[in-house]
């Protein structure tokens, strides 16, 4: 593993020189550069070495597994299949970030399909962060998240992507079972002439699912952020989604969020707003002692949680 | 000692809000200014801060013109303000704001010493966003809070500080302004209409349109607002011109 590989783990993950505690498969540059199962945790390579399959065994509890991918160089082109299988009743946490460096002219990308299949009344805290490096050149990531849920099965999937990451298209499917819940918090900032996209779409088929997604971002510079979300109700059910977006300078950001009601006990909510930071709150800090860069970057950060 | 000779505000519409104000406040002292809606009250309190600039006149605090101060250097100075309308912010917390007021990291106690003079457990609040979650009489003593929390505050302005807060916790505020005005190095004025706040006031300031109309100690003033005859929506009556 290069140092540039393990200062990205770091970025994205909590990496130390000692390395992580539990099972854990660190991807760089297309390759594997370490993988460790535990007595609960398997992890098994996809015939081809085109991603892993992670059987995380029923009732595992308290338990955290790895699964980074970094690509440290310019000219790699990564795509990679990660299927999650988790067992009744467990409750684990999965991190899962990526870290993307150039130096060199060509680009670099790196799509990951995660897949999660939640059996019932499983617990999984996925966790997923998202950086670039580098002066090279371009930096992607396009990250693909499909959830199964099934009966009481739940899922908080916290994302954030902030700064160095040229272009994103972060795509979120899932489908709600029977008291099946699926959290998503996203925190996304985009800077110089970046250009990062979200599009969700989550069914509830389920009775008493719920989906509740909030996403905070931020548009910077000549920056352009597209926001999709589709929350399907096709049963008894409840869904809430979130859309706020802050701009700065001459960043832009769409918002098309939509609700679709396929059963008369569904309720839906949206929420959206976009606009520059508030110039009360700017006063407000600044009555404080905080000069109004500081001020600015404090609400911004708190906006997205950094 | 803070001062103020002639201080005009005009807002950005060319309405003259403020004409000239002229008073003296010294330091161990509570003086609450009152009068009519729309007298002045809440410019007079953004133009002390700085939130608005004045257009003419002078402000001094211990001799120092805050008049080309901007609100950053202001507070720096020990300008402390509670906004009459507190603002919300999404994923800032209580903490954090109570953090930035005392300037540095704080402990949990010192939480705890804060929120209770407002009447709030920080046990339930301190990890809060101060956000749409609060209600308005929560995040009102919130803002009291972050007032209270500077240490370095030499003028403490506090506006309409007991709007939406419960009898209560008011008497517990009423006991934070007497806990200051005892520290005798702090100038404290709140902008008020509430009658225990101008029973316990050292000096009375009555404001009507953009002029001070009334001023002495509270002891003198407050019988004449309690009994002044009312003319339109003046309180103060026959001191109207």
């Amino acid at each position: 593993m290069d140092k540039i590989t393990e200062s990205l783990l770091k970025l994205v993950s909590d990496w130390t020189e000692d390395g992580y505690k539990g099972a854990f498969n660190i991807r760089e540059n297309g390759g594997c550069a370490g993988r460790m199962s535990t007595d609960n945790i398997k992890i098994e390579p996809k015939e081809g070495g085109s991603g892993i399959d992670i059987y995380i065994a029923p009732g595992t509890k308290d338990e955290k597994v790895y699964i980074p991918a970094c690509i440290s160089k310019s000219g790699v082109d990564d795509l990679v299949y990660n299927d999650f299988h988790v067992g009744e009743d467990a409750d684990v946490t999965i991190v899962a970030g990526c870290g993307v460096h150039t130096d060199g002219e060509e680009e670099s990308s790196h799509n990951g399909i995660h897949r999660f299949f939640l059996e019932k009344n499983a617990k999984v805290r996925y966790e997923e962060k998202h950086v670039g490096t580098g002066e090279g050149g371009q930096r992607k990531i396009d990250p693909v998240t499909d959830v199964d849920l099934k009966e009481g099965a739940v899922l908080e999937m916290d994302t954030i992507q902030i700064g160095g990451v040229d272009h994103s298209v972060r795509t979120t499917r899932g489908k709600l079972g029977k008291d099946a819940k699926l959290y998503i918090r996203e925190s996304i900032m985009t800077d110089g002439n970046e250009y990062a996209k979200t599009d969700f779409d989550v069914v509830m088929e389920g009775e008493d699912s719920g989906v509740d997604l909030i996403s905070r971002s931020v548009a910077k510079d000549d920056s352009y952020q597209e926001y999709h979300s589709k929350i399907n109700g096709n049963a008894r059910c409840v869904g809430h989604s979130e859309c706020d977006a802050i701009l700065v300078g001459n960043g832009k950001v769409n918002a098309a969020p939509e609700l679709f009601a396929g059963d008369l006990d569904a309720s839906l909510i949206h929420e959206a707003a976009i606009g520059k930071v508030a110039g009360e709150q700017i006063l407000k800090l600044r009555t404080l002692g905080l000069t109004e860069e500081e001020a600015e970057q404090k609400i911004i950060n708190g906006f997205l949680g950094a | 000692m803070f001062k103020l000779e002639n201080v005009k505000w005009t807002a950005e519409d060319g309405a003259e809000i403020l004409k000239g104000i002229d008073f003296e406040v010294e330091e161990g002292t509570l003086t609450v200014i009152t009068g009519p809606n729309g007298s002045g009250k809440t410019s007079l309190a953004k133009v002390i801060a700085g939130v608005e600039k004045i257009t003419e006149g002078s402000m001094k605090l211990d001799d120092v013109e805050l008049a080309d101060k901007d609100i950053t250097e202001r507070a720096k100075m020990g300008v402390a303000y509670a906004f009459q309308q507190p603002v919300r912010f999404k994923g800032i917390t209580v903490r954090d704001l109570i953090e930035l007021a005392d300037g540095s990291k704080v402990e949990e106690m010192d939480v705890c010493r804060i929120m209770n003079k407002v009447g709030l457990c920080t046990q339930d609040y301190i990890d809060r966003e101060v956000n749409d979650s609060l209600s308005g009489g929560e995040i009102k003593r919130i803002e009291i809070a972050t007032v209270l929390a500077r240490k370095d505050a030499k003028l403490l302005v506090f506006d309409e500080p007991e709007a939406g807060i419960d009898l209560w916790s008011f008497n517990g505020l009423v006991e934070a302004f007497e806990e200051l005005k005892s520290e005798k190095d702090k100038v404290l004025i709140v902008i008020s209409h509430q009658e225990r706040l101008l029973e316990i006031a050292d000096n009375i300031i009555v404001i009507d349109g953009g002029l001070v109309r009334q001023a002495g100690k509270g002891s003198e003033v407050l019988p004449t607002l309690m009994h002044g005859e009312v003319v339109g929506d003046c309180p103060v009556g026959k001191v109207r011109d």
